[in-house]
């Protein structure tokens, strides 16, 4: 099977100081593959490694069996890897509508400012709306407007409408209600499935996010401490003892 | 009366090149933290090109052509070349920076055109029309008009409606979740540069034939009132750049009417002092969203 994503001895970190030490990491295409591990572990950092945001210092990361080099963020979102931050980043200024159609704004380019272009892009809109009807109820309010949980949908439903491969996400249950994490984390597998999106799932709520995740990796200070399929990571009791707290 | 509605209408004309001078203002504010105080200075630069152009052509409106295009491109090149390399250091850092280009691009001029006041001509006749027996508005002031309107709808439609303008508001907003979500940030700014030295460019033409003629130092109290108006309106809120560019203008044109010309600064810093007294963070300024 092919991977989708590949780690290999990355290191990164934070003026100079590394928190990722030789992190390695395969997850194939149309899988979950969640990210466990206590606070400070290097989650949210891997992530941001991925994405672009920080550079790493050694290793590499090759996405859809190219390496993935110094580029930039912004060109890591048109290859098709799409990171929802920790903390959501909703911007709050804009409309619901408007930070849903920034999550595929790219797509249009320079052209396309009119007309046609957009048709797709509302239609990728519209989807969102259907998959998380608060948010169509609410299209025209500000982002500040909005509730913990609302916020959260909408993130996950702008990085959707980019039409991602591969979808970062930082513990998208946060704050959310438990009805509502189990919708989330069954969408999130409904997705992979229908649409082989590939997921790296970082998540607190180690329960659910194991429930739905195909494999798992659990970190401690900056390394991947253990990796497997997810069933046989929940069942471990020694490293629920230790790692995962239950 | 009739002396009262001359001096509004003609307070409304310069008001509104205020506005759209503020206006550019708080585009580079919104995108960058930076107060551009070399506004005035480019926007004379592309009016001694409006000349050059319009001095060989014999067009006017090539030479307005040229003045938009040169503002566009002027723009670009100061933000890549000089101020895209005080992004992020301290703001007054841009400030020195802004000050020094004033200085060179005003000696430069002074070189190329001389330090003497050039006439300017103005596209339309400036005398005024008498409407119900008063002399009120000049041709000149309805295109004065009619361009700022324009102006302002087509920013107004550019922010609101197309996809550059929705992320070049995301950059400005949030430029780190913007590059997340693929906007090629610094290209952005760029472009708000160049917007904002287009619409410099523009108002300069619409002013300078309206003063003394063209001279290296030709924008330097428009820029006062502008800076003024967008203190007044809020430097954040395009809405308050335009209310707050027309206040100034009748501000100025009902004390220069009515208690000399020689008291019109005086009244516009008067003015200035009372708003960051009262409302330090502009009138317009709406409670301020909380960023997530
Ligand atoms: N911007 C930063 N600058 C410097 N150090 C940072 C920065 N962000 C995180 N760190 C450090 O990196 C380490 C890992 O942080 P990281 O945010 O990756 O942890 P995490 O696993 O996501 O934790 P949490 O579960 O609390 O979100 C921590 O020790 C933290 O102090
Ligand atoms: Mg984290």
């Amino acid at each position: 099977m092919s991977d989708l994503l590949e780690v290999e001895g990355l290191t990164a970190g934070y003026h100079g100081v590394p928190v990722l030490h030789g992190i390695d990491l395969r997850v194939p295409a149309g899988t979950i593959c969640a990210v466990l591990g206590a606070n400070g572990a290097g989650k949210t950092t891997l992530l941001r490694a991925l994405s672009g945001l920080i550079r790493p210092s050694t290793g590499r990361i090759a996405f859809d069996g190219a390496d993935l080099g110094d580029l930039a963020t912004e060109r890591l979102v048109r290859r098709g890897i799409g990171h929802v931050p920790e903390g959501r980043g909703v911007i709050a200024e804009l409309t619901v509508e408007e930070n849903l159609m920034l999550g595929g704004a790219w797509r249009l380019g320079w052209a396309g400012v009119w007309g046609a272009a957009r048709a797709g892009l509302r239609r990728d809109v519209a989807e969102v709306y259907q998959l998380f009807p608060p948010l169509a109820a609410r299209r025209r309010q500000p982002g500040h407007q909005l509730s913990g949980g609302e916020r959260q949908m909408l993130a996950l439903g702008r990085a959707l409408v980019g039409r991602p491969r591969l979808l970062l996400l930082d513990e998208p249950s946060l704050g959310l209600a438990p009805r509502v994490v189990a919708q989330t984390m069954a969408l999130l597998r409904q997705l992979c499935e229908q649409t082989r999106l590939t997921v790296l799932l970082v998540e607190q709520n180690v329960r659910s996010a194991l429930s739905i995740a195909d494999q798992g990796v659990v970190m401690s200070l900056g390394r991947v401490v253990a990796a497997g399929d997810a069933r046989r990571l929940a069942d471990d009791a020694d490293l629920r003892h230790a790692y995962l707290g239950f | 009366m009739d002396r009262f509605l001359f001096l509004t209408v003609d307070g409304l004309t310069h008001g509104a090149v205020y506005s759209a001078f503020a206006l550019a203002l708080v585009l580079i504010w919104r995108g960058t933290r930076i107060v551009n105080f070399a506004q005035g200075v480019l926007a004379v630069a592309t009016s001694y090109l409006a000349y050059t152009v319009t001095g060989r052509s014999g067009s006017y409106w090539l030479g307005f052509l040229a003045a938009l295009l040169a503002g566009l491109v002027l723009g670009a090149v100061v933000e890549r070349l000089v101020m895209h390399r005080v992004a992020g250091a301290p703001p007054l850092n841009a400030v020195i920076v802004a000050l020094g280009l004033v200085l060179v691009v005003q000696g430069v001029l002074g070189m190329i055109y001389g330090n003497q006041y050039l006439p300017f001509p103005a596209p339309f006749d400036r005398s005024a029309m008498t409407v119900g027996g008063v002399p009120l508005v000049s041709r000149f002031d309805l295109f004065v008009f009619g361009t700022v309107v324009l102006l302002m709808i087509v920013l107004a439609l550019l922010f609101t409606r197309t996809a550059i303008g929705l992320r070049m508001r995301a950059a400005a907003f949030a430029p780190s979740v913007a590059r997340l979500l693929g906007v090629r940030v610094g290209r952005m700014l760029t472009l708000g540069w160049a917007l904002a030295a287009l619409v410099g460019a523009l108002a300069g033409m619409l002013v300078i034939p309206t003063g003394l003629g063209l001279h290296p130092t030709a924008m330097d109290t428009v820029f006062v009132s502008a800076f003024t108006a967008v203190v007044v309106g809020g430097l954040d809120s395009p809405a308050g750049a335009v209310v707050g560019g027309m206040l100034v203008g009748l501000v100025l044109s009902y004390v220069a009417g009515y208690l000399g010309a020689g008291t019109a600064p005086l009244a516009v810093l008067a003015l200035l002092v009372v708003v960051l007294l009262v409302r330090p963070a502009g009138l317009f300024s709406g409670p301020q969203a909380r960023r997530v």
